[in-house]
């Protein structure tokens, strides 16, 4: 039996005299950088926002990090190989979970997305994006003697697809769009050939024509009609300044003003709410507007960074189901912050999706710090390896 | 035994590049954001940050009074008044259609407007100015405001504002002559004239409120205010406070200008008046039979108003007769007819020419209007009695050389005296050229002969002018060839009266007119309000100023009644000022109009207790 406890068990009975740490400090120091960037500039954001209580965001949002942190470190001595058997179990709470949701769901902005368990409105849907990558990665490991099988691909996508179709209903079709990100980047990870993707992409491109094109003419509305106007709104914002593209061309003002170095307490964009959904949407607008160019930078540096490590532990990872857990959390983080951005900037569309750790929100940071302590834990378990075999 | 599966001891040469792939989105991706980020922050950052400022900063006017007009004496002719306007606030007005419409119905039954009128007009001023207040109705009453106000709670958005209305004190005295305010056109907003004058502001549309505009219009305030998304105030950033115009001070004596519009009335409601003093060209007095009231014109004038001021059946009373009329002058061209003759040789002071009564030129005869002759005569008395065949011969003798018309032009007729008013016509000097280019046209049935030139000789016929040209003509005459342009405006001051900038006239043209000339001319006019037969002297019997003066009766033409004239000078032999009046269907010159200019130069003189008296049939 190579089970990963036992090899964990020898270490501590023998210590090695060069045993490194049991997480990665650079992944560490971009999460934690990247809360503490966020909770400063929501709090700065949000100042105005409750009267008589400027931190009231911004102490939240603290809080949610700690609260984080510590989850992200528990993960990281939690040995992941395990949740392969559970995968079921997890696709199955994942899928009911989100299901509760249209049931008993808190509506915001006549949506319903989270459930309310007093201290933390619990979105589904973000907590389904560590859910779906665990029980995803199980399924694709099972199958990976059948990868060149279109029956494996096509599989994983439909596991994807219910969800994604279930949360787009709620609505939110960010997380619809990350979920789909997840399988194609755990299908790409265990080796699915490029055939199998092409065709994807094809069935992707003829999916989006006809939910945006075909079916309006036939009648059937798909989407909502403003999540079709979002989507399409960044390629002409001047149309409809007033609705659509109003937000967009707010983002973009906010951002250019900031110019090189920010204006900081002079941001109007932010500070008289000309901005939009300014401490979770659109919180890398805030960033750009009051800290400029080098605020920016210096947030997408430590993006930069995460993803960086992420990929770092996935080339590390002692088991292939490591390598795909770590594959889909990749996905997760890029797709989520370069959507984000990308909206922000607009050269992508608005779809909903939050800045991980940047964007105020429980339900988002814990998901994310869940999915950093995956990380940490593949990595942690990756050295224990490499040190057993007297690396 | 899945475990095998799952065992995955070396990164494969496969996994290596699917991997290096993820890095390689990720680096490309990172590198779009970082350079739209450059673009966005560093190249285009003052476009984007001149637009951040933009968007939280709007302009709210505060509007600026005009300056007040005044007499020559410094009584005021215009002022300001405030008055209270209903508008809306657009942000604050229910988002809710059909509670908007119930608004709008609430506000029409209080504000007697139709619901739908004061949805377009929001809309519409809206349109021109975003973000600011739309005024729903101007000048409303004191009990509609504290209606409203009292139940704020039904009229959401609502809000009443003091601004500032034009008066006119004395009415329909003078109404020409101060003119109207209105809203600022299309056409004036592009117009250099009118830079710095925002929308929906009130600028001078007409008379000297029109002329003056640039000095009487103030400059409108305006403070910057920091709004929020929503609209809301935050603070205020700059103010910028409004000044008034500046005060205008007029030629106009408010008295003569009343006593003027008081005789005009007393006629036959039709006609116009002038008092201007022959040195300088002052207009004192200038006014226009039928008047109306401008203070309709201070707020937004309502259509049926407007209809009836414009409508010619009730004499059009928008038009100002002493600037725009266009008639035959009657006899009281006489004299522009001697000075033409005298200047240019055609005949001397001392000139005996007889009078049997009429004149037959190419088989046609022309008549004294009176009938009888005069016999042999000389200038002095063909003006006193007025003898249409001493003028018939000199007519006569200038046709074919222009003499005539170069002369009428020369002394300011047939084209615009440089009035500082604007609107002012030129009117029409007939000459062979005129005539027979209409006769090719066929719009008229004959060409220019010698009868025309008779004709015109005293005034008749073809001949369009008004009586400020004629006052422009025997003030030439009686100053010794100084042709003024009239003016009105004197001088600008600030609000206590100090002159800031005086208003000079443009400078006169000459013609050297010999002094024993016009004495001739001036005895002549002399004797006809003065000595026995004098065509005005039973008018002017007992009038303690000596008047010298010409009566004018012009035909109209088949069926209507003639035109009454008279032109006044005096004191004689030094004139000062001169009058002159006309009565569109007054008759003869004595009957109508001397009796006019005589109350009018009561007043000018300060002739106590005088009593107009009609003069007999002469003309």
């Amino acid at each position: 039996m190579n089970t990963t406890l036992g090899s964990t068990v020898k270490d501590f009975r023998e210590p090695h005299p060069r045993r490194g740490l049991w997480f990665d400090p650079l992944l560490l120091l971009a999460a934690v950088g990247l809360i503490a960037c966020g909770a400063f500039v929501v709090g700065g954001a949000t100042a105005d926002d409750i009267p008589g209580d400027r931190l009231y965001y911004a102490y939240r949002q603290i809080a949610y990090g700690v609260v984080g942190i510590v989850l992200m470190m528990l993960l990281s001595r939690f040995d992941y190989s395990r949740a392969r058997e559970w995968k079921a179990g997890l696709y199955a709470t994942m899928i009911g979970f989100i299901l509760l949701v249209f049931a008993i769901g808190a509506s915001a902005r006549g949506s319903k997305r989270s459930i309310d368990f007093g201290f933390i409105n619990l979105q589904s849907s973000e907590l389904g994006k560590v859910l779906l990558i665990l029980a995803l990665a199980g399924f694709v490991v099972d199958r990976v003697r059948r990868l060149n099988e279109p029956e494996t691909t096509s599989r994983v996508m439909l596991l994807a697809l219910l969800p994604a179709m279930l949360v787009v209903a709620q609505p939110d079709l960010g997380s619809g769009m990350v979920y789909l990100a997840i399988a194609l980047a755990v299908l790409f990870v265990a080796g699915t050939k490029w055939t199998h993707f092409a065709a994807l992409g094809v069935l992707a491109v003829g999916a989006v024509l006809l939910v945006l094109v075909a079916a309006p003419k036939a009648g059937v509305q798909v989407l909502k009609p403003y999540q079709t106007d979002r989507l399409t709104a960044f390629l002409h914002p001047t149309d409809n300044p007033k609705k659509q593209g109003y937000q967009i061309n707010q983002s973009l003002t906010a951002i250019g003003s900031g110019g090189k170095t920010g204006r900081g307490d002079q941001a109007t964009q932010t500070k008289l709410n000309f901005l939009p959904e300014h401490h979770t949407d659109f919180i890398f607008s805030v960033v750009g507007e009051e800290y400029g160019f080098v605020g920016a930078a210096l947030v997408l540096s430590l993006f930069a960074l995460l993803i960086w490590r992420a990929l770092r532990i996935l080339t590390m990872s002692k088991n292939l189901f490591g390598a795909l857990v770590a594959g889909g959390v990749t996905a997760m983080l890029m797709f989520q912050v370069f959507v984000n951005v990308g909206m922000t900037i607009g050269i992508m569309p608005i779809t909903g999706v939050p800045l991980p750790l940047i964007s105020y929100g429980g339900s988002s940071v814990l998901v994310t710090f869940m999915a950093l302590g995956l990380l940490q834990a593949i990595y942690a378990q990756a050295r224990e390896t490499a040190r057993a075999k007297g690396l | 035994m899945y475990l095998d599966s799952d065992r995955r001891p070396t990164l494969t040469p496969k996994l290596a590049l699917r991997i290096a792939v993820i890095g390689g989105i990720a680096l490309v991706a990172f590198a779009v954001i970082f350079f739209r980020l450059w673009y966005l922050q560093v190249l285009s950052g003052d476009k984007y940050l001149a637009e951040a400022r933009n968007n939280q900063q709007r302009r709210i006017l505060v509007q600026a009074p005009r300056g007040e007009v005044v007499d020559r004496d410094g009584r005021v002719l215009i002022e300001n008044r405030t008055g209270l306007a209903v508008k809306v606030t657009p942000d604050k007005l229910p988002r809710d259609p059909l509670k908007r419409q119930a608004l709008y119905r609430r506000l029409g039954r209080v504000l007697g407007m139709r619901p739908r009128r004061i949805e377009r007009g929001i809309a519409k001023e809206l349109k021109a100015l975003p973000f600011s207040t739309a005024t729903v109705k101007q000048d409303v009453s004191g009990q509609v405001v504290a209606y409203i106000l009292e139940r704020q709670e039904q009229f959401p958005g609502v809000t009443v504002e003091r601004v500032f209305l034009r008066r006119y004190p004395h009415q329909t005295i003078g109404a020409h002559l101060f003119g109207t305010v209105g809203e600022v056109t299309k056409e004036e907003l592009h117009d250099t004239r009118y830079r710095g004058v925002n929308l929906g502001d009130r600028v001078g549309q007409s008379g000297i409120e029109q002329e003056y505009d640039r000095f009487l219009r103030g400059k409108d305030g305006a403070s910057k205010v920091q709004v929020d998304a929503l609209g809301r105030l935050k603070r205020e950033l700059t103010v910028v406070q409004p000044r008034q115009g500046s005060q205008l001070r007029l030629s106009i004596d408010i008295d003569t200008q009343k006593a003027g519009q008081r005789a005009l009335a007393g006629g036959t409601g039709r006609g116009a008046f002038v008092v201007m003093n022959v040195h300088n060209g002052e207009v004192v007095a200038l006014g226009s039979q039928p008047s109306f009231d401008p203070n309709i014109f201070s707020k937004v004038i309502k259509e049926s108003d407007f209809k009836r001021l414009s409508d010619p059946n009730l004499g059009n009373p928008l038009s100002n007769r002493a600037t725009q009329g266009l008639y035959p002058t009657g006899s009281t061209f006489k004299l522009i007819t001697a000075t033409a003759g005298l200047q240019t040789g055609v005949f001397t002071p001392d000139t005996v020419l007889f009078d049997g009564g009429s004149l037959t030129v190419g088989g046609v005869t022309f008549k004294n209007a009176g009938g009888g002759g005069h016999g042999a005569l000389a200038l002095r008395q063909a003006l006193t009695v007025s003898s249409d065949v001493f003028f018939y011969q000199l007519g006569r003798d200038m046709n074919g050389s222009l003499k005539l018309q170069h002369w009428a032009k020369l002394l300011g007729l047939g084209r615009r005296t440089g009035v500082d008013l604007p609107g002012e016509l030129p009117g029409l000097i007939p000459t062979p050229r005129w005539r027979n280019r209409l006769f090719k046209k066929h719009q008229t049935d004959r060409p220019w002969s010698v009868g025309d030139n008779i004709n015109l000789s005293v005034g008749q016929g073809d001949l369009q002018a008004n009586p400020l040209q004629l006052a422009v003509a025997y003030a030439t005459v009686a100053n010794g060839g100084k042709v003024l342009a009239p003016r009105i405006g004197q001088r600008i001051e600030d609000s206590s009266g100090r002159a800031v900038q005086e208003l000079d006239a443009p400078p006169a043209r000459h013609l050297n007119i010999r002094p024993e000339f016009r004495q001739a001319i001036l005895e002549g006019l002399r004797g006809a309000a003065s000595q026995p037969g004098g065509t005005s002297a039973k008018v002017f019997a007992g009038f303690p100023i000596p008047v010298a003066g010409k009566t004018g009766t012009a035909e109209k033409g088949a069926g209507r009644p003639d035109q009454s004239w008279y032109v006044a000078l005096a004191p004689f032999p030094s004139p000062k000022y001169v009058v002159a009046v006309t009565d569109e269907a007054g008759g003869f010159g004595a009957d109508t109009a001397a009796p006019m200019a005589r109350s009018i130069l009561a007043q000018l003189f300060g002739v106590k207790g005088d009593k107009a008296r009609r003069g007999g049939p002469s003309d």
